[in-house]
């Protein structure tokens, strides 16, 4: 991928993601979420993982991003209200927020790793069939247990949802 | 065609991770929160593409199907909750949510 198209793809990914930052109303951060991992996709296509870049539209962009929506619909809440100014926790943001940014600006002006040639490694993410030879042989047994981790997810969610009247009711 | 650097993506990831983490700590939607916390999960497998890439291994192409599977039953406990917790106190905003605070 040219340098140009990086660039283009990146500042769009970084600034839809700021924008579901400072966005006030729910919708609009999700919308710029959904931007966001799109800009992502894009990026993932510029590694030659394009299996992966495929997923990430069609899980977090098709299933998540929608679920999002239809939770923030459902709750109807309406944007941050103004909070009441205590001084402490407003003092402990901008620090926390200050040693994040000092954090990022320290790594991208000094951050140096030895750089590999992108001519010499082979694309192996771009294969097929390297994914379902790696998923059935060295990761079999992780393949297994996401399942039950979704199969638990599921059953949790269920749980969850159901009306209970306080802790008596699952004895 | 000149091709970007590894730092070049890696800067990327980084810069995404941190928007996502100033996202968590100055929201007070509990939704928002969420979606800054899925940012940061998402700036994280970049990063493992990009090195993927570059060093032309199969093992962090293969961890990122991993994160996504996990990432999905995730947000869907986590919105559960969520919901069950709004049925209980009428509000999501993080600063109301302080029974255990003193």
């Amino acid at each position: 991928m040219g340098t140009f198209l990086f660039n283009v793809l990146a500042i769009f990914t970084l600034v839809t993601a700021a924008g579901v930052v400072v966005n006030r109303n729910a919708v609009n951060a999700s919308m710029c979420l959904l931007l966001s991992l799109v800009g992502v996709a894009g990026l993932f296509v510029g590694l030659q993982a394009y299996l992966l870049a495929f997923l990430l539209l069609l899980v977090y962009a098709g299933a998540i991003v929608a679920l999002f929506l239809f939770i923030v619909m459902l709750l109807d809440t309406k944007g941050d209200a103004r909070p009441t100014l205590h001084k402490l926790p407003i003092a402990a943001r901008v620090l926390a927020v200050g040693l994040v940014g000092l954090g990022v600006v320290s790594f991208v002006a000094q951050g140096k790793l030895p750089e590999p040639a992108i001519g010499t490694a082979p694309a192996v993410g771009a294969s097929l069939k390297l994914y379902a030879y790696q998923l059935f042989t060295t990761y079999l047994l992780p393949v297994q247990i996401l399942g039950f981790l979704l199969l638990i997810a599921m059953l949790g969610v269920i749980v969850l949802s159901k009306r209970f009247d306080g802790l008596e009711d699952i004895k | 065609m000149i091709a970007p650097t590894l730092n070049a993506y890696l800067a990327v990831a980084v810069l995404l991770f941190a928007i996502g983490l100033i996202g968590v700590l100055i929201r007070r939607n509990t939704l928002v929160v969420f979606m800054c916390l899925e940012l940061m999960l998402v700036a994280s497998t970049l990063a493992l593409v990009a090195f993927s890439r570059y060093n032309g291994t199969m093992d962090g192409n293969v961890f990122v199907f991993f994160i996504l599977t996990v990432a999905a039953a995730e947000v869907a406990v986590g919105l559960a909750i969520i919901v069950a917790l709004f049925r209980k106190r009428q509000t999501i905003q993080l600063d109301q949510l302080n029974t255990l605070k003193n």
